[in-house]
């Protein structure tokens, strides 16, 4: 039975029910994000745990009515833990044909969908390529359906404000979420208050939107609405006591880096180029100008990486952001940094690809190029997010090993991790230890070859400190005394010593641990990066019905946690759910000669629960 | 600044790296005008770093006892530009060729002298590819036979003084390799310059393109084919200053004109005005042998740096918003609390 035959059953205890998913849909042009993100808001006072999922084209005003110019948000949110956006949509509302015949087939049997029957015109069923209308031809007899004249409405109610019929039509979005914040029960006043603000500068579409909502609410109230179409509580959820907001895995890792900055004793040089997923970073860091922050914009990806690691030789923390062709770009700088061992962040928000491939869709396709996709013996950290909030923890950790160990590190998130919110428990920045980096200062025995002899880093002395004078380069050094050397010993000599660097960091990061389940067992399901969320909820649920299964999940991807192998061995089975062909595996099989399985999805979209339950079934009936 | 503690010589300058040029190149000249120079600045000698990209002139950071960062093909001018933006306080030095700087680099380039970041680049002109042996470069005159062009390249050169005045430089001037009388001078203006300071420097390659210069070089003909240019002097040259420069106000062109023949006098003559930016296009454009090579301050028109825009706003944005909390900004924005 679907959450919503389960809300509209009388016999339920006054339409209480533990999660729901909506998705909302629409022209590109018409809103939706902002209304995602109202509802969210509104979802995270109320006190629901929830994950969403913005899914937009990437065209940025595809023609309107067109299928492929439909941008959508999807919410879960319930009164237990929420780690995914939702496998199917329980409510969906879709603003015109092309939204609900793009949508409609992730509608739970018996699901709500809302839609604006003014925008059902023979024109724009047409362009949707519907050869009738599906609002009356039975099409949508499997589902609840509450078709109303919204754009008749909307016009109807900003009429007193004197917009234009074009400016009148655009507070649709608004309407059609103070309806959904009727059906669940959501404040408008964060809504409200947000509007008042964006539009502080032209306070008559502020106060014709805050009408709409405001409207749309009433409608919900008094319109006489099919039996089961009422006021539905998902109750709050039940976690951790302490402060919470919303956090984008953007601004969680924006906000980490900055925190890392601190924790090192560093200012922050960041140079980025525009590029979809990951200029969102670039854009949050812009407005933290009051912390230790230089931003820089430059004219192209390698320009980026190449400012950024000027910056770490002058001193301060050079950190650079792209996605997978921005990142193939910074290559061969990436592989400077390795030679010169100096510190550098370098974050990959991935999306799908090849090439230009899926800008605006997620992917963890750039895990061997982050491995491995360098010229030469170029170890160097990976780590990944899993979550938005732990964006956090990934850059600071990022920062603490690239400026103990003076090695390029780099951080794996995705298009998924970057633009989905989730409740984030504040953290408080005390309880964080410094890691303040101490530069050279000494002349007495100095040589730029001089390294710490227990985590091999190279020493770190920036330009301006007196009788320091040194040059670094490219070309291979000394091992004695960094100076140029094309001695065979030597460079056999300083290749071994980057790789024993690098390898060495294994001893000072945390042992693997494991997410749910035990340590041993019949199955692991393995899982890093933004997986993590449909992979928790998958084995949880198969735990409830008694399979002996565990989620193991990966931060540092290189060098791997020094337990992990005899970890993995202690399981009878390997499960390695990604969204790429199956790298990850690869890696996990090639190193601890497991015959780790996978279970791979390459569509643009995150794994759904149910996938992963599946997968996990069928692995366990095959060790039968 | 700090005032050095004691006076430093050019020895203090130069590195305990052996020299590896080819014998006759260049870059040796050019190199000991510049450690010479250095002990006349007040930047006190940590303070100043020297970065490059990759060919032969790219070495040229090793032999300075200074700081230096030997980068990578091309991107010199980005890493000197996270140098500088992290610490303004360094005296920064590009050292590039017409490769490295024009070709893989040019984009680089290009926005590093439209920024306007406060650094000297000094662009050794040698006309071909030294360090890979010998192709032709981005600056070769049409017909240069070079090992990737046996019957003689096909291409439009690149003039790097147009190039930097087109790309919005502040500061264009041109010198040759072995002139250190004329070099020094032309440095010591690009180093007082703040801003980007476009240098271009004639270098003989001895081994894949000796002599191309020559013309210019050779004392006997030099007379003709230079143009000395001064600040405020009209534009004169020939051996015995008989020829000047003219303005054909109806073509919109410079022409060479022979003082006291046809009625020319030495007023006629286009005034050298480094302000000028239309001025200085033209004399980047003049060649040899039609008209002599203007060397030396071609354009200087200093506009604010980059780096001292950049953290005056930062300034004015923290003035605004007050001392960074990053507890508060965690807390900024919708939050609510679970008891």
């Amino acid at each position: 039975m679907s959450v919503v035959e389960d809300m509209s059953n009388v016999e339920s205890q006054a339409n209480v029910v533990q999660h729901v998913v909506v998705r909302f849909a629409g022209d590109s042009g018409d809103g939706m994000q902002l209304t995602g993100n109202n509802f969210t808001q509104a979802t995270a006072i109320y006190g629901n745990d929830l994950s969403t999922y913005p899914d937009f084209p990437a065209e940025i005003r595809a023609p309107i009515g067109s299928t492929f110019g439909v941008s959508a948000f999807q919410i879960c949110f319930g009164s237990e833990d929420v780690t995914t956006a939702g496998d199917q949509v329980d409510v969906l509302v879709a603003m015109n044909p092309a939204a609900l015949i793009t949508n409609l087939k992730d509608l739970v049997v018996g699901g709500l969908v809302i839609v604006d029957s003014d925008t059902f015109t023979d024109r724009n069923l047409t362009r949707a390529g519907y050869k009738s209308n599906p609002l009356e031809d039975g099409a949508l007899d499997a589902y609840r359906l509450l078709a109303i004249d919204i754009t008749k409405q909307v016009v109807e109610v900003v009429k007193p404000h004197g917009l234009s019929h074009k400016f009148a039509v655009r507070c649709k979005n608004m309407w059609t979420l103070g309806l959904t914040m009727w059906l669940f029960d959501r404040s408008r006043d964060a809504a409200i208050q947000g509007l008042r603000t964006k539009f502080a500068h032209l306070p008559e579409i502020a106060e014709a939107n805050v009408e709409a909502l405001n409207a749309g609410h009433t409608y919900g109230e008094t319109a006489e609405l099919p039996t089961g179409i009422e006021v539905y509580k998902v109750p709050p959820a039940d976690v951790a006591p302490g402060l919470y907001r919303n956090t984008t895995g953007t601004e969680a890792m924006a906000y980490g880096l900055i925190a890392g900055g601190q924790l090192a004793e560093l200012p922050i040089v960041f140079a980025s180029y525009p590029i979809t997923p990951a200029s969102g970073l670039l854009h949050t860091l812009s407005t933290q100008k009051q912390f230790d922050v230089v931003t820089f914009q430059a004219e192209d990806e390698i320009a980026a990486v190449c400012t950024a690691l000027g910056a770490s030789f002058a001193g301060s923390l050079g950190v650079t952001s792209s996605s997978g062709p921005g990142i193939s770009l910074k290559g061969e700088a990436i592989s400077l940094a390795c030679a010169t061992e100096l510190p550098l962040i370098v974050i990959n928000t991935q999306r799908g690809g090849p090439s230009t491939g899926l800008p605006t869709k997620t992917e963890q396709s750039d895990l061997n190029q982050a491995l491995f996709g360098r010229h030469a013996d170029t170890s160097l950290p990976v780590i990944s997010a899993s979550t938005p909030s732990d964006c956090f923890d990934v850059a600071i950790e990022a920062v603490r090993i690239a400026t103990k160990f003076r090695t390029p590190v780099l951080i794996l998130s995705d298009g998924y991790i970057a633009n989905a919110s989730q409740p984030w428990r504040v953290p408080d920045f005390n309880d964080y230890e410094s890691f303040p980096v101490k530069f050279e200062e000494e002349p007495t025995g100095f040589s730029p070859a001089n390294r710490d002899p227990e985590t091999l880093a190279r020493v770190w002395a920036k330009p301006g400190t007196k009788g320091l004078e040194h040059r670094i380069g490219g070309i291979e050094k000394s091992f004695e005394t960094g100076d140029i050397s094309y001695d065979p010993d030597n460079h056999q000599k300083m290749t071994d010593v980057r790789k024993a660097k690098i390898d060495g960091i294994a001893k000072y990061i945390p042992q693997q641990d494991v997410v749910i389940g035990r340590g041993s067992g019949k199955l692991a399901v393995v899982g890093w990066g933004s997986t993590y969320g449909a992979i928790y909820q998958g084995v949880k649920r198969c735990r409830e019905e008694g399979l002996d299964v565990s989620h193991i999940q990966v931060r540092h991807l290189w060098p791997l946690p020094s337990n992990l192998g005899d970890l993995l061995s202690k399981f009878d089975s390997i499960l390695v759910p990604e969204m790429n062909t199956g790298q990850f595996v690869e890696v996990i099989r090639s190193r601890f000669l497991i015959d780790a399985q996978r279970i791979n999805k390459v569509s643009g979209q995150p794994f759904k629960i149910k996938e992963i339950e599946e997968a996990i079934k069928a692995q366990l009936e095959s060790l039968k | 600044m700090n005032a050095p503690e004691q006076k430093l010589t050019f020895k203090d300058f130069a590195s305990d790296q052996e020299v590896r040029w080819c014998p006759g190149c260049g870059d040796y000249a050019i190199l000991k005008t510049i450690q010479k120079l250095m002990p006349e600045f007040d930047t006190p000698k940590e303070n100043t770093v020297f970065i490059s990209g990759i060919g032969c002139s790219s070495r040229f950071p090793y032999y300075m006892n200074t700081y230096g960062f030997h980068t990578i093909h091309g991107r010199a001018p980005s890493v000197a530009t996270g140098v500088k933006l992290a610490n303004p306080d360094l005296d920064v030095w590009v050292v590039t060729g017409d490769g490295d700087g024009l070709s893989i680099g040019g984009n680089h380039m290009l926005h590093v002298l439209r920024r306007n970041v406060d650094l000297q680049l000094l662009l050794f002109n040698n006309e071909t590819y030294g360090l890979t042996k010998g192709q032709y470069s981005p600056t070769s005159r049409v017909g240069t036979r070079s090992p990737s062009t046996p019957d003689g390249s096909l291409d439009m050169p690149l003039r790097p003084c147009t190039f930097a005045i087109g790309a919005g430089a502040r500061f264009v001037a041109r010198s040759i390799d072995t002139e250190a009388k004329h070099l020094a001078p032309v440095l010591r203006r690009a180093h007082e310059h703040v801003g980007a300071s476009f240098v271009e420097i004639y270098q003989n390659c001895p081994v894949y393109n000796d002599g191309i210069f020559e013309y210019i070089k050779d004392k006997k003909t030099a007379t003709e084919t230079r143009l000395l240019l001064e600040h405020g002097k009209p534009l004169i040259f020939g051996q015995d200053n008989e020829k000047g420069i003219r303005l054909n106000a109806q073509e919109l062109k410079l022409e060479v004109v022979h003082i006291d023949q046809d009625g020319v006098s030495e007023a006629d003559l286009v005034v050298h005005d480094e302000t000028n930016k239309v001025l200085a296009q033209m004399l980047a454009e003049l060649k040899s042998p039609e008209f002599p090579e203007p060397i030396g301050v071609l354009y200087c028109n200093p506009a604010s740096a980059y780096h001292a825009d950049v953290y005056e706003q930062r300034d004015a944005i923290r003035l605004k918003k007050g001392p960074a909390d990053l507890n508060a900004l965690l807390r900024s924005g919708h939050n609510w609390t679970v008891n």
